[in-house]
């Protein structure tokens, strides 16, 4: 059932569309060209996505893109904690990566689990013989020193790809002398446009090594199901899960936050794969769909109002043991949200928010903020595809200004036009923002706060959010002289 | 198709408790330490990252300078992200994004169009051009591809353009710092010796230090002395800059026109001779005046050192507003030496901090227990010796050099201390070894404002004598038992 086009006052398609050109008018000729596709006003009625995606970046224009490594450690693989994670290749990249996504884990640090930066780190000698050798020696290395490692993923840098080494042969080879999985994912950064083909390359990998190599130990259930792509920022899969718990499913596994790669590798046993980001991890649900017959679904746990839908939408796949859990479920939530949003809502009713971050956040997080009174004016995502545009153009508003791997210098010109009350992007637009004294809050990282997901989540959100756009120290930005 | 590996498949396992209980012990011991040691391939958490980080800063510290990444463009994204969480400030690089077909045809068509758009937009004084890893191998050539350009129109013939060559399979970010600054160096002050001309200004290198703090600290010491100086590489108000409502692209650094100028300079001194040993060698060769490389100056004999020579320098004599700093600084160390005397200390971090933190803590009787360096150098290691040597608090103190953090935790936990002094990432060891961690170095992503907290001059003795005893005073609070609570410390 579609929902009617919610409106904002002021803003129309005449108005964002002049916006844009404006905006592009300060680009050469052909950059103008090209960026052109990439920023619209929104039509909900459409469905389609009304932006172009996937493309190259545009060279010297300030994108906020990463790349394919980047989409491989820090997404897919980085946050399977019971695994060692190597960042072949130089130290820089494996260094940026350290500890800088978020990806809570449990177990023991350096014995059970592996937040840490394992690198070969290549030196000019390795560049001009080739690094195999290298990496055949300290795989053992990790093996030894780390015994209680279920596998090693070897994540390539872009030399690795330049010169022509092959780590599939090494991990062939080292895997059965280790009698350890060690998966090789040709990640290298200068592989695609952005972060999302590490992504599709990661899940390719998981496909090809990984999938299929473990059975659970416990009988099989009705209830046995997977959330995929939710990786645990500040605590979100805990979240998630025990609220799935809570109605009586069986969380099987998660992918790949605080994720256990014995768990994911017997994923193709469950009876649902959910899915949270849509971009990072369809392609394996699409897979398990294929090969095995598992349904997916696509859920949204951000804010009361699309998680109590996702319950609904569970609740209709399984029996009426879960549809009454749900029920109850959804009956004690929406109390203890209401209060959440009568506490916080009377201060952020109206107020305008621009987004510009990754995977799903740009079209899930807009109802969360909808609960709280709040309206998004511009939505935009670094690396998206076409089929998250389609999802997004419903949820946004009418003739809303949407944007594709914006750069620095529109997204600062956007700002200035729409003068938005708070501003969800990433750390290295923060303190653009901050210094034009406009409340900030990273969108990727929780602002190190957090959980944002499910019922334990909302109460941290709102109040994060209250105190973005209500802290006092805005007020002190003006000097009285 | 699945299982590429052909491994057997099996029940998913979980590992017992008694299992998980023995590992945690074995990391703990020494024969773990010598197996972490006797690693020969596998790097495991390294201090220090890769060139073109040390490229920007250095990119930053010089007027409206757009830095420029000649690269991948998630290359870029990393540098900025890693100096917005340690600064929590904007730093603004463009890249040009090369993908697979710049490896087959070159990176030159995505750099002479990342150039015409990055001057249209962002209308920079100077574009500083540095390289990541990709293009070096495939061996572009920057010098070539940048004529190209101008020839071509894509920047403007005026526009200073240097770059450096920064790979990172080569040295770590200081050695960026020093090439990135060298390039920008050499540009700015091309044809610009005037004979006979003298600035009667000191042209001072502070090095690769992201502590914007100590650059506001050295302008104050220039200013207490009477002294003009050019600050090359200034990036204290661009990694500093105040929020009044207005977002500044390029809020600071040193004005082109005056480093042009600091060719003709009466003087130069570089207090971080390890990250500008390049750069040094070559002004020393091409620069007129008198030139000084000292160690960074950390600690009282350091600073003395450093006073001595802007006076000897200058001609001037050590203000007295300076020496009575200096009495007030001897003065808390001397009033604080109970709290650190005898204390053990791991530190570790690039070369010019770890040399002012041995020094510093020497002064204050305190024991340099372990120090690591992972780019380290035999110069290094022999400048820590004699640090060590000199000093019988330093007779037991282990040199580690090209170790990691990974190494660093096996000493601590077999051969115990009481501090460590280093950077964010060194917090699980801490934490395992249950002990502080004083995080003096690069980066800091997990407190507020310690790159506004000076550690150079008199001023920063003063603050790390504060904080490091405050913190064993707050642990003898938290950690004793009621009968020995008491209200004096």
């Amino acid at each position: 059932m579609a929902n009617p086009a919610k409106k904002i006052e002021g803003i129309t398609r005449e108005s964002t569309q002049a916006m844009i050109d404006k905006t592009l008018s300060e680009y050469p000729e052909k950059a103008r060209k090209k960026r052109a596709p990439h920023l619209a006003p929104n039509d909900p009625s459409s469905c389609t996505a009304c932006v172009k995606s996937n493309r190259k970046t545009v060279p010297g224009v300030m994108s906020a893109r990463g790349c394919a490594y980047a989409g491989a450690k820090g997404v897919v693989w980085g946050p399977i904690r019971d695994m060692v994670h190597v960042s072949h290749g130089p130290v820089g990249c494996g260094w940026y990566s350290w500890g800088t996504r978020r990806n809570l884990m449990s177990g023991v640090h350096g014995v059970t689990n592996f937040a840490m930066q394992f690198t070969s780190d290549f030196q000019e000698k390795d560049i001009v013989y080739g690094g195999d050798k290298k990496l055949a020696v300290l795989l053992k290395e990790a093996s030894d020193l780390f015994p209680l490692a279920k596998g090693i993923s070897v994540l390539s840098e872009c030399p690795v790809g330049l010169i022509g080494d092959d780590i599939g042969s090494v991990a062939k080879k080292m895997s059965g002398e280790l009698d350890l999985p060690v998966i090789p994912c040709n990640c290298e950064g200068f592989r695609g446009v952005s972060q999302s083909l590490g992504h599709h390359i990661s899940n390719d990998t998981i496909r090809d090594y990984v999938i299929e190599t473990r059975e659970f130990a416990e009988p099989e259930t009705p209830y046995d199901v997977a959330l995929i792509g939710d990786y645990n920022i500040g605590g979100d899969v805990w979240s998630v899960k025990s609220l799935l718990e809570e109605i009586g499913l069986h969380v099987k596994a998660t992918w790949t936050g605080d994720g256990e790669v014995e768990r994911i590798a017997a994923t193709h046993k469950v009876k649902l794969n959910i899915i949270h980001c849509y971009r990072s991890m369809n392609y394996m649900a699409r897979v398990m769909e294929e090969k095995y017959g598992i349904p997916w679904l696509e859920l949204n746990f951000f804010g009361p109002t699309k998680i109590r839908e996702s319950l609904r939408k569970l609740a209709d796949r399984f029996d009426d043991r879960i549809k009454e859990n749900v029920a109850k479920a959804i009956d004690k939530y929406d109390a203890r949200m209401q209060a959440v949003i009568d506490e916080y809502r009377p201060r952020l009713e109206g107020k305008k928010v621009m987004l510009y971050v990754g995977g799903l956040r740009p079209r899930h997080t807009v109802n969360a903020y909808e609960d709280l009174g709040m309206v998004v004016v511009g939505s935009g995502y670094e690396f998206a595809h076409n089929d998250d545009y389609e999802r997004t153009s419903p949820e946004m508003p009418d003739a809303t200004v949407i944007y594709d791997d914006a750069s620095e210098y529109e997204l600062e010109r956007f700002v200035d036009e729409l003068k938005p009350d708070l501003v969800g992007s990433g750390i290295k637009e923060k303190y653009v923002f901050q210094k034009m004294g406009l409340p900030f809050r990273q969108m990727h990282s929780w602002d190190y706060s957090g959980p944002y997901h499910g019922y334990q989540g909302f109460p941290v959100f709102a109040r994060d959010i209250d105190m973005a756009v209500n802290s006092p120290t805005w007020g002190l930005v003006k000097s009285p002289f | 198709m699945a299982n590429n590996l052909e491994l057997a498949v099996k029940t998913v396992t979980e590992i017992p408790e008694e299992e998980i209980r023995r590992v945690r012990e074995w990391i703990d011991t020494e024969e773990y330490k010598e197996k972490n040691f006797a690693r020969q391939a596998l790097v495991i958490n390294p201090a220090h990252a890769c060139q073109p980080l040390g490229a920007q800063l250095a990119a930053h510290g010089f007027e409206e300078t757009l830095p420029f990444v000649h690269g991948s463009q998630g290359c870029a994204s990393y540098y900025r992200s890693t100096l917005n969480r340690h600064f929590r400030e904007p730093a603004p690089a463009v890249s040009d994004s090369m993908t697979e077909d710049s490896a087959v045809f070159g990176g030159q068509a995505n750099l002479h169009e990342g150039l015409e758009n990055a001057v249209a937009l962002y209308k920079p004084k100077m574009l500083a051009i540095f390289s990541s890893c990709m293009p070096e191998v495939i061996g572009d050539d920057l010098s070539a591809f940048i004529k190209n350009a101008r020839q071509k129109g894509n920047i403007p013939a005026d526009l200073p353009a240097p770059y450096a060559n920064t790979p990172s399979f080569n040295g770590s970010h200081i050695h960026g710092y020093d090439s990135m600054l060298l390039s920008i160096l050499k540009t700015l002050t091309e044809g610009k010796v005037v004979e006979g001309r003298c600035t009667g200004k000191l042209n001072f290198i502070a090095g690769c230090d992201f502590n914007t703090g100590n650059y506001r600290e050295y302008r104050r010491i220039f200013e207490a002395f009477g002294i003009p100086y050019t600050f090359l590489a200034d990036i204290s108000d661009s990694f500093d800059s105040p929020n009044d409502g207005r977002y500044r692209l390029y809020p600071g650094g040193t004005l082109l026109a005056e480093a042009g100028d600091s060719v003709n300079g009466k003087a130069t001194l570089t207090v971080g001779p390890l990250a500008t040993a390049k750069t040094f060698a070559w002004i020393k060769e091409a620069w007129a005046g008198k030139h000084a490389a000292l160690p960074m100056p950390m600690g009282i004999a350091r600073t003395d050192a450093f006073l001595m020579k802007l006076s000897e320098l200058f001609g001037k004599p050590v203000p007295e507003c300076l020496k009575a700093e200096r009495g007030r600084a001897v003065d808390a160390m001397t009033d604080a030496h109970q709290y650190m005397h005898g204390k053990k200390f791991a530190v570790y971090g690039d070369p010019d901090y770890l040399l002012g933190y041995v020094s510093f803590l020497l002064e204050m009787g305190a024991r340099p227990h372990h120090v690591l360096c992972s780019k380290g150098s035999k110069k290094l290691e022999k400048e820590i010796r004699s640090l060590l040597d000199a000093s019988p608090c330093g007779k037991d103190g282990g040199i580690y050099m090209n170790k990691d953090l990974w190494h660093l935790r096996s000493l601590v936990v077999t051969d115990p201390v009481d501090a460590m002094i280093g950077d964010t990432h060194g917090k699980f060891i801490a934490r395992d070894a249950k002990i502080p961690l004083f995080r003096f170095g690069f980066p800091v992503f997990d407190r507020v404002n310690k790159h506004r907290y000076p550690l150079i001059g008199y001023q920063g003795a003063i603050n790390m004598v504060t904080e490091i005893c405050n913190k064993f005073i707050d642990i003898v609070d938290e950690t004793c038992d009621d009968g020995h609570f008491e209200m004096m410390r």
